[in-house]
């Protein structure tokens, strides 16, 4: 430490407002190791899309345009119908999105405006442990107890079928969807609140008419999130779904089907033989290619939703 | 409207409107509601939980310690999954050697040396947007990256570098909030009496902010290590470990204990509908235990200073 | 503010050119100065500004202009600060008077869109110039911020920051002890001095941030306000304890309280905003003088609350 300047009228020097050459030194090397670390996190970013793009690309160029439109999906046997696994997937997002938009909204709705303090305290732990269940718990869940206590009893589907994959998918992006919309929900400033209460509005109306429209961007930030989630969960699908190899089109929820994640499981599983015979590994990236671009879609735009909500208030 | 008020005896109307709210029936339907929509998904937490404890229970009871202790086997008597958590256990040594220091070092740039510059902007909105990538798109990479491109095969190696490169995002976002959450008026204090930006960030900034560090990497190591599509991307599924000299460990052919699970789920017999409920339960006691621990932490520490 | 105070800019400068020209030509405001540090420094008056940057200026501001992007929020400042005075910043709220305050160490430099023109001398020596380390420039210029901030620390960790990171080897206890006895807080801290800066009250507090400022042996204390948090008797504590430190320290503190300016300062400078929304000086002088004989009528208007 350089004395103070205790005399009167001492003049400076440049040099007299220098730290100490070692402590410089140090400065710029911990910096440029935190840089480095950005950079290759960027670096790494970047490698994701350059890998599905490269092998995607290949497949696309050498692909016979027809066979991506046959009836069904059957990689291993040159059939690489997109709609069958594009069906699939849409199938399970959609069962999944009708148990887990109103379970989770209602649950964050619930935790936001009703719930006191201590059940708060206990009742958010339980989501989060909810949310940490791995997908491949699920997914056997699925097809050990909903499938055959809850869908096979009710509509006599068989053991895998796409309903029972949904329902499972819906439980999983349940905390999601009710964790990111209680947050919206609590962004909404308390005047608000005071405002229909000090209008005589009851707790009923003052959230529903009041707080849940103040949040929806948020609350749909959180829907198209918990689609995503969906569409990109893959473990539960490659055990309950019963689409192992391939599959033709398929709609009906109650039958087995296939989706894009499924998909590319069971390849990548069988892919060591698979490789080398025709396109089947580079397909692989192809419908990888797809599934990001979706996702990140949605995600895009559930970005967007959120951005709205903070610049509202 | 207010001249019938007043032509009725005011104080009668007054008490009955004030009284009369108790009778909002549609209202208590909505909280009933609400309160059940809460309540099936927990209940689905505890009909999970209880169907996957009591199918394990034969094997619990029949052989616990040779269970955790024996290697894969195709023969259910035999089957146990040391292997799997071993494998698990090495993959989240490399997630947290790799994703915690390069994911920390990423947000304490992001957030304390860049400047805020539309670049800045656009590498935190695409780390964001990392974090909503599908696990199997991870897997992706591995596959064409590091198994293929590095030539690392389907390894150990690959496996954990590919978990680790999941992680990464996750890792830079709770960061970066943990850094956000830090008061500006640290820093300017720091700052103020003549500390360098890494004297700030070192003395009162990190320790400031560990605790949602510290909870937000737990969380994601413990999402990692549940974690199975991207480890069958990159051949976890077929293979068990050779040996276990930790050389042949990294380089050989290796499993997890979620890879267990999934190939394990997929056996007719109903022995291993056992088997798979006891090596889940192992998994989510792992998983459940991490997770309170990092709960805890962030109880504790919340009410620190 | 900006609208109603406009005409009155207008009305009462009518020869004034709109840029500020009138800062850096107003030859009373700069011999206004002189004379308040002549007269407190008992020297003979009339010197100009080269006598008083040559011995007393531990400032020298030549037509510093602050922006934040394309905003100026300060415009052509001219004046100097001289040493072991205590100069007060008064002017109406978003006059840029913290700006200019953060100008004096470089903590305009945390902001990412922050820039100057314009020159800052100290002691002789442009603040702005390449190869001027912040961090020593913050070390010999310390501040205190308007809120209270003492890290989440215990008092001694909070006192012995600055010198640990500045390379300090002696003894520590003793200087934490010497700079909580100058901050006036020693006697209320000795026995806890393991406890939580952050456990005192707003008072105790301010004076904890003074004493960590000088903790490091600065040579100038910037004050933002230090008071706006405070209750009145923690307020008076603070004014007295600035009385005593600037036997030894050179302070410049901003303040919105004209009271606080009168009771304990040495030198008012008075700010104000243009058309632009970018502050400027409208004058400097003696305290006294600013406050019972100013020289402009936006002053006098400010002073006896008639605006701002």
């Amino acid at each position: 430490m350089g004395g103070a300047l205790t005399e009167r009228g001492t003049s400076l020097v440049p040099s007299d407002l220098q730290i100490a050459p070692a402590r410089r030194r140090r400065e710029r090397l911990i910096r440029s190791f935190f840089l480095a670390a950005a950079g290759l996190s960027i670096v790494i970013s970047g490698a994701i899309v350059l890998s599905l793009l490269g092998n995607a690309l290949y497949f696309l160029v050498h692909v016979d345009p027809s066979a991506l439109f046959t009836d069904g999906w059957f990689p291993r046997r040159g059939m690489y119908d997109i709609a069958t696994i594009v069906a699939g997937t849409l199938v399970i997002s959609g069962v999944a999105m009708l148990v887990a938009a109103p379970l989770g909204l209602g649950a964050a709705v619930y935790l936001s405006e009703y719930a006191s303090a201590r059940s708060r305290r206990l009742l958010k732990p339980a989501l989060e442990i909810l949310a940490s269940i791995p997908s491949v718990v699920l997914g056997f869940f699925a097809l050990t107890w909903i499938s055959p206590n809850l869908v096979q009893p009710l509509t006599g589907a068989p053991l895998s079928n796409m309903a029972s994959a949904g329902l499972a998918v819906g439980i999983l992006i349940t905390p999601l969807i009710a964790s990111i919309s209680e947050d919206a929900l609590h962004a909404v400033p308390s005047y608000l609140r005071e405002a229909a209460y000090g209008l005589g509005a009851r707790r009923r109306t003052t959230s529903l008419r009041v707080v849940v429209p103040a949040a929806v961007s948020g609350i749909i930030a959180a829907l198209l999130l918990g689609v995503s989630r969906a569409i990109g969960e893959t473990m539960i699908v490659a055990i309950a779904a019963g689409g192992t190899g391939g599959s033709l089109f398929e709609l009906n929820p109650l039958e087995p089907g296939q989706t894009m994640t499924a998909a590319m499981t069971a390849l990548a599983i069988g892919s060591d033989s698979v490789r080398g015979e025709a396109l089947t590994f580079e397909s692989l990236f192809f419908v990888g290619l797809l599934l990001f671009a979706i996702t990140l879609g949605l995600n895009l735009l559930s970005d967007a939703f959120v951005r709205r909500v903070r610049s509202q208030y | 409207m207010t001249a019938p008020v007043q032509a009725l005896s005011a104080r009668g109307v007054v008490e009955r409107r004030l009284r009369s709210d108790g009778g909002d029936r549609l209202g208590l339907v909505l909280q009933v509601a609400l309160l059940l929509s809460l309540l099936i998904s927990l209940g689905v937490l505890v009909v999970l939980i209880g169907d996957i404890v009591v199918r394990s229970l034969p094997v619990f009871a029949e052989r616990p310690v040779d269970f955790l202790g024996s290697a894969l086997s195709s023969r259910p008597a035999r089957a146990g999954i040391l292997q799997g958590i071993l494998g698990s256990v090495l993959l989240m040594g490399f997630v947290a050697a790799l994703a915690l220091p390069l994911g920390i070092g990423a947000a304490v740039y992001l957030e304390e040396y860049a400047r805020d510059t539309r670049a800045a902007r656009l590498i935190r909105t695409n780390i964001r947007n990392l974090a909503g990538v599908p696990a199997i798109v991870y897997g992706l990479l591995g596959l064409a990256v590091f198994v293929s491109s590095l030539g690392l095969g389907r390894t150990l190696v690959a496996g954990g570098l590919t978990l680790a490169v999941l992680v990464l995002p996750v890792v830079v976002i709770t960061t970066s909030e943990a850094l956000r959450a830090v008061p500006a008026t640290i820093r300017e204090a720091a700052f103020g009496v003549g500390a360098t930006r890494w004297e700030t960030i070192r003395s009162h900034v990190l320790p400031y902010a560990a605790p949602g560090i510290l909870t937000g990497t737990i969380l994601s190591l413990a999402r990692a290590f549940g974690e199975t599509a991207p480890l069958l991307m990159v051949g976890a599924i077929a293979g068990t470990f050779t040996s276990t000299a930790i050389g042949d460990m990294l380089t050989g052919s290796y499993t997890a204990l979620p890879t267990i699970v999934y190939s394990w789920s997929g056996q007719p017999q109903d022995e291993f509908r056992a088997l798979t409920a006891a090596a889940i339960v192992v998994l989510m006691v792992v998983i459940l235990l991490v997770n309170a621990s990092a709960i805890l932490l962030r109880n504790r520490y919340d009410r620190k200073w | 503010m900006t609208e109603s105070g406009d005409p009155v800019t207008v009305d009462t400068h009518p020869n004034t050119p709109p840029m500020g020209e009138q800062v850096h030509d107003s030859a009373p405001t700069i011999r206004r100065v002189d004379s308040a540090a002549a007269r407190t420094a008992e020297r003979p008056a009339s010197e100009g500004i080269a006598a008083l940057a040559a011995d007393n200026a531990v400032f020298e501001l030549d037509e510093l202009s602050c922006y934040y992007g394309a905003f100026r929020a300060v415009r052509d400042i001219s004046l100097a600060i001289p040493q072991n005075q205590i100069t007060a910043i008064i002017g109406p709220s978003g006059c840029g008077k913290s700006t200019l305050l953060r100008s004096f160490n470089r903590m305009n430099d945390l902001v990412d869109t922050a820039r100057i023109t314009g020159s800052i001398r100290y002691h002789g020596v442009d603040l702005y110039a390449d190869g001027i380390d912040p961090v020593e420039v913050r070390r010999r210029i310390g501040m205190v911020f308007q809120k209270p901030n003492p890290f989440p620390k215990s008092i001694y960790d909070n006192v012995a920051f600055g010198p640990r990171v500045a390379g300090f080897r002696g003894d520590m206890d003793q200087l934490v002890e010497s700079s909580l006895r100058r901050a006036a807080l020693w006697d209320e801290v000795k026995d806890k001095l393991r406890s939580p800066g952050t456990a005192l009250s707003g008072g105790q507090q301010q004076r904890l941030c003074i004493a960590r400022a000088i903790a490091v042996e600065p040579d100038v204390i910037l004050m933002d306000e230090p008071c706006s948090a405070l209750d009145p008797i923690a307020t008076l504590r603070i004014e007295e304890l600035m009385r005593e430190l600037k036997e030894k320290y050179t302070i410049v503190i901003v303040t919105h309280n004209m009271q606080q300016a009168a009771r304990a300062s040495d030198l008012t400078a008075f700010l104000t905003m243009g058309d632009d929304r970018a502050g400027y000086l409208v004058e400097m002088g003696a305290t006294d003088e600013i406050f019972t004989r100013p020289q402009h009528q936006l002053t006098e208007d400010y002073i006896t609350g008639r605006f701002g």
